[in-house]
């Protein structure tokens, strides 16, 4: 213990005290402070790098979930826009039949009536046509059974006898 | 609780680490003693072997101690400014002490240097000593100036200082496109290790960034300092006890100036106990405020240290052997030892700023939650 204070050398520790804290706010203004806060920022960064790359993947997996919930909501939708078509295809499909039926069955139906009035057109002509052909026939009959005296006379003799009769 | 656990195990194992060194030094002294009794008996007479051990234990002396000048390798060295306060300031190379060969004379006084360091002497360089103390040791009595000499702690320290200056000064530079290059790939780590590792877990998340500055630029300091002691120039900064007084006394004064109203309602009126004990309590903890710091001063000193006394015992053993045959071994030993040393400079670097933080981290700590 002697010996060390004998060898304590009061400039030497003057010199050593004082360039050492000399040496300390040196380094402190032009290396330490840079050298960390460089560190620190470049640590700063990876960690941010870090988050956001952490928050991207979420996005991309929220992205995707969204993607694939459009798509099945995009499937149902087209499922139920066929359905909806099947059924209007059908519901015309179904309306054009009943129209062409009922408007066959009203074509019929005029067709019938049509033909029926012709029919009785024709019946009437017929008609007409074998009352006159008889009355030209009874003319002609007439004609040639009147065109002897004695016919005329028997005929008149017969309308008599058919009225006495009466 | 957990930071008095944590500090309790960093001291178990700086306990283990501290018998590992006194087992290693304990081993050489008894192999220098088996051979030098074996050099006895074959060869040497007893002076000169006494003469060689003497010598070495010189060397790693002078070794250990703080110098005038920069000795870059034996005989050649770089004289440094001496500057003395002593009836007014006489700065002089210290080339005028030929090694501390001759007396200097400035202003009617008269200097000299016994031991790495400058005395007060007269014309013909007397030397006084103290009684020896109960350890045998003798200190010299002379009356020292004041002694503002750019020494060769100083020279390194000023060196140190310019290195760490420009070096981080680059590295930030080199943060201009976000990611370092060069050299802050390097560092950039170890400077997040202090952060992360070091004032984070034992300060807090709330008051880390504010002590920061100081954790880093102590344990840049120690660690290079520690590794340029290893370098071949005979630099021991960090093992003189001056410095590390200096850097213990820091942490003590950041400690004590920042200390919320907790710290010291935990050292003067100890809650949770009861009153009789916190009378018995509080001289105990006050006592604790000052070992705290005392304990960051002894163990890096003595760490740096028992590392070079080692290492150039090693290395001293070839010269007490005096035969090449001793040298492979012992370099070995000395590179195994050196490989140790490296780890040790990071190691004690780590527990200097570590425990610097912890004090800190009590410091600073809010009792809220108990």
């Amino acid at each position: 213990m002697e010996k060390l204070i004998h060898d304590f050398s009061f400039g030497l520790f003057i010199w050593q005290s004082l360039i050492f804290i000399v040496l300390i706010f040196l380094l402190k203004k032009f290396a330490w402070k840079p050298i960390l806060s460089s560190v620190e920022d470049r640590e700063e960064g990876i960690r941010s790098a870090l988050d956001e790359a952490k928050l991207a993947k979420e996005e991309m997996a929220q992205l995707k979930s969204a993607n694939e919930d459009l798509l099945k909501e995009a499937r149902a939708e087209r499922e139920a826009m066929l359905i909806e078509a099947r059924a209007i295809k059908d519901k015309i499909v179904g309306d054009a039949t009943a129209a062409a039926k009922e408007e066959a069955s009203k074509i019929t139906a005029a067709a019938k009536s049509a033909i029926e009035g012709e029919k009785k057109k024709a019946m009437v002509e017929i008609k007409n046509q074998v009352a006159e052909m008889s009355i030209e026939i009874a003319s002609l009959i007439l004609k040639e059974n009147l065109s002897s005296d004695a016919n005329q006379k028997a005929l008149a003799e017969k309308y008599v006898k058919d009225l006495n009769l009466n | 609780m957990e930071v008095v656990i944590l500090q309790r195990f960093l001291d178990t194992n700086y306990c283990l680490f501290v018998m590992q060194i006194k087992l290693v030094g304990n081993l050489l002294l008894a192999l220098l003693f088996v051979f030098s009794m074996n050099a006895n008996a074959s060869s040497h007479s007893e002076s000169s072997e006494k003469d060689v051990k003497s010598e070495i234990k010189e060397g790693i002396d002078h070794h250990l101690i703080d110098s005038y000048e920069f000795t870059i390798t034996h005989g050649v060295s770089m004289p440094l400014p001496v500057i003395l306060i002593d009836n007014g300031v006489h700065i002089f190379s210290s080339s005028e002490f030929h090694h501390g060969e001759s007396v200097v004379e400035k202003a009617g006084n008269f200097y000299t240097i016994v031991h790495g360091r400058i005395y007060k002497t007269d014309a013909d360089g007397t030397i006084t000593h103290t009684e020896p103390n109960d350890k045998g040791q003798v200190f010299v009595a002379n009356e020292k100036p004041l002694d503002f000499s750019i020494t060769k702690n100083v020279f390194m320290i000023i060196l140190m200082a310019l290195f760490m200056f420009f070096l981080f000064k680059g590295v930030s530079k080199s943060y201009a496109s976000q990611l370092p290059t060069g050299a802050g790939r390097f560092l950039e780590p170890l400077v997040v290790f202090v952060r992360d590792e070091i004032a984070r877990p034992n300060i807090g998340e709330k008051h880390y960034k504010k002590y920061m500055s100081y954790l880093l630029t102590v344990f840049f300091f120690i660690w290079f300092l520690n590794l340029v002691g290893m370098m071949p120039f005979g630099v021991n900064v960090t093992g003189n006890i001056t410095i590390t007084f200096s850097l213990a006394i820091m942490t003590f004064v950041i400690t004590n100036f920042t200390a919320k109203k907790d710290y010291w309602g935990h050292i003067f009126w100890m809650p949770g106990v009861p009153k009789p004990m916190r009378i018995v309590l509080a001289p105990i903890e006050l006592l604790g405020v000052l070992i705290k710091p005392f304990a960051l001063m002894i163990r890096l000193y003595a760490n740096m240290s028992a590392g070079h006394i080692v290492l150039m015992s090693l290395v001293g053993l070839i010269f007490v052997f005096q035969s090449w045959a001793a040298a492979g071994p012992v370099l070995g030993l000395t590179l195994a030892l050196s490989l140790l040393e490296l780890l040790v400079a990071a190691l004690q670097a780590y527990i200097f700023t570590m425990l610097t933080a912890l004090y800190f981290g009590m410091a600073v700590e809010e009792h809220g939650d108990h």
